[in-house]
């Protein structure tokens, strides 16, 4: 009697053999997969292309979000992209854990949106293929137009236009976008400030110099 | 050569596994909004099912029926599944990150494809040969690409056009789904 007609007489036998000797076949296979398919990926860069804005408009100096991550990675600085602005930079540097830089370049403090007239427009389509959000609405010798929501300000419009008929308009702020401003850091509303200066007792009071001492 | 047609054709359009015996609808609905995504879905669900399949049959014949074990077919069979899905997001993801960007996401989403199960039970339950039960698998997963691809250029289309409030979204692709069902119920004069 061989092995197998031993096992196959034994019905709970025959099915833990089985299913037992399945999985653990299988289980090799994936982990000799795991072992010989693994792929060098590099997870820094993934989480880094997440945070950035993905307008993918080139003002860093590369061609895109992806290769700023990969810049990144490498050690480039990370305040050079404009259309993330100052959060980015900050969720950024917590990412890296490394301190938080200012915005490089002039500081963006209002925001704009290109804004076409319409009157000069020669229907040439360069804004269009040059806006990275598909944000310039438009046919070949038809007047183009800005969808003013959709526009991140990133100014890439402005150079290609042969007429100079773009310009860049400040956004005027409607109740529907207007928020508080963020407060400033701790650190920075404490500057100047004693901490004596926090707890009102503490306060030297406006009386005599006895009184202070005291 | 007769046979080989007339199983590709009955598991394509006759007994088309997605609209006449309604398997697999989860991703019929869930990755049916835009074209693309349907087409990856759709490519990758033809390489596993037939992969699946082939192997599901391999371990039905020479490791269940030889120890009497069909009753273990189903749990069996989703280990096979398990298996292949992830072996072929290793492979993919190392011989062709391209292609791996494309069907990725999707392919996890396989495993829970009851049609890939539903294919490897209907061959054992059909006592389909090798070729035929590899041939079974692959037009089972060529009718469902088939569908999905066709469902997914309707509800394109479906998202600009002037549905009636009540209708918007899911139901209105339900709808769509049954009219093709009765649409595909005609097929079965073919057989």
């Amino acid at each position: 009697m061989n092995m197998v007609d031993l096992i196959a007489q034994q019905p709970l036998l025959a099915a833990l053999v089985a299913l037992g000797g399945l999985a653990i076949v299988f289980g090799g296979i994936l982990g000799f997969a795991a072992v010989k398919f693994r792929v060098e990926g590099d997870p820094i860069v993934e989480r880094i292309d997440a945070l950035l804005p993905q307008t993918q408009c080139g003002q860093c100096g590369y061609p895109g979000c992806r290769p700023y991550a990969e810049a990144i990675a490498n050690g480039d600085i990370i305040n050079k992209c404009p259309p993330g602005g100052q959060a980015t930079i900050n969720a950024l540097a917590d990412l890296l854990d490394v301190p938080a830089p200012e915005l490089d370049g002039e500081a963006v403090e209002v925001k704009k949106v290109a804004f076409i007239r319409e009157a000069e427009c020669i229907g040439c389509t360069k804004c269009i293929q040059a806006c990275p959000v598909d944000a310039i609405l438009g046919a070949a010798k038809q007047m183009h137009t800005v969808i003013a929501s959709e526009c991140t300000g990133c100014d890439l419009c402005v150079e290609p236009c042969p007429v100079d008929c773009i310009e860049m308009r400040p956004v005027a702020q409607t109740l529907a976008d207007w928020k508080w401003d963020v407060p400033a850091p701790l650190g920075e509303r404490l500057k100047g400030l004693r901490s004596a200066d926090l707890i009102a007792t503490d306060r030297p009071r406006a009386t005599t110099g006895k009184d202070r001492a005291a | 050569m007769q046979d080989i047609a007339v199983i590709l054709l009955s598991a394509v359009l006759v007994n088309n596994f997605v609209l006449v015996q309604f398997l697999g609808l989860c991703p019929f609905m869930g990755v049916s909004n835009k074209l693309e995504t349907a087409i990856g879905m759709g490519s990758a669900t033809t390489f596993v099912l037939t992969l699946a399949a082939i192997s599901s049959y391999l371990v039905n014949n020479f490791i269940l029926i030889p120890l009497g074990l069909e009753y273990l077919k189903t749990i069996a069979f989703i280990l096979v599944i398990a298996v292949v899905v992830q072996f072929t997001k290793m492979f993919i993801e190392k011989s062709s990150p391209l292609l791996y960007r494309v069907l990725g996401v999707f392919l996890p989403l396989i495993t829970t494809n009851c049609a890939v199960l539903g294919v490897a039970l209907q061959n054992t339950a059909k006592n389909h040969g090798f070729l035929e039960a590899s041939l079974y698998g692959f037009g089972a997963a060529a009718g469902f690409s088939l569908v999905l691809v066709l469902f997914s250029a309707m509800r394109e289309r479906l998202a600009v056009a002037d549905v009636p409030v009540p209708f918007r979204g899911p139901a209105i692709a339900l709808i769509t789904a049954g009219m093709m069902s009765l649409a595909f119920m005609g097929f079965s004069g073919l057989a």
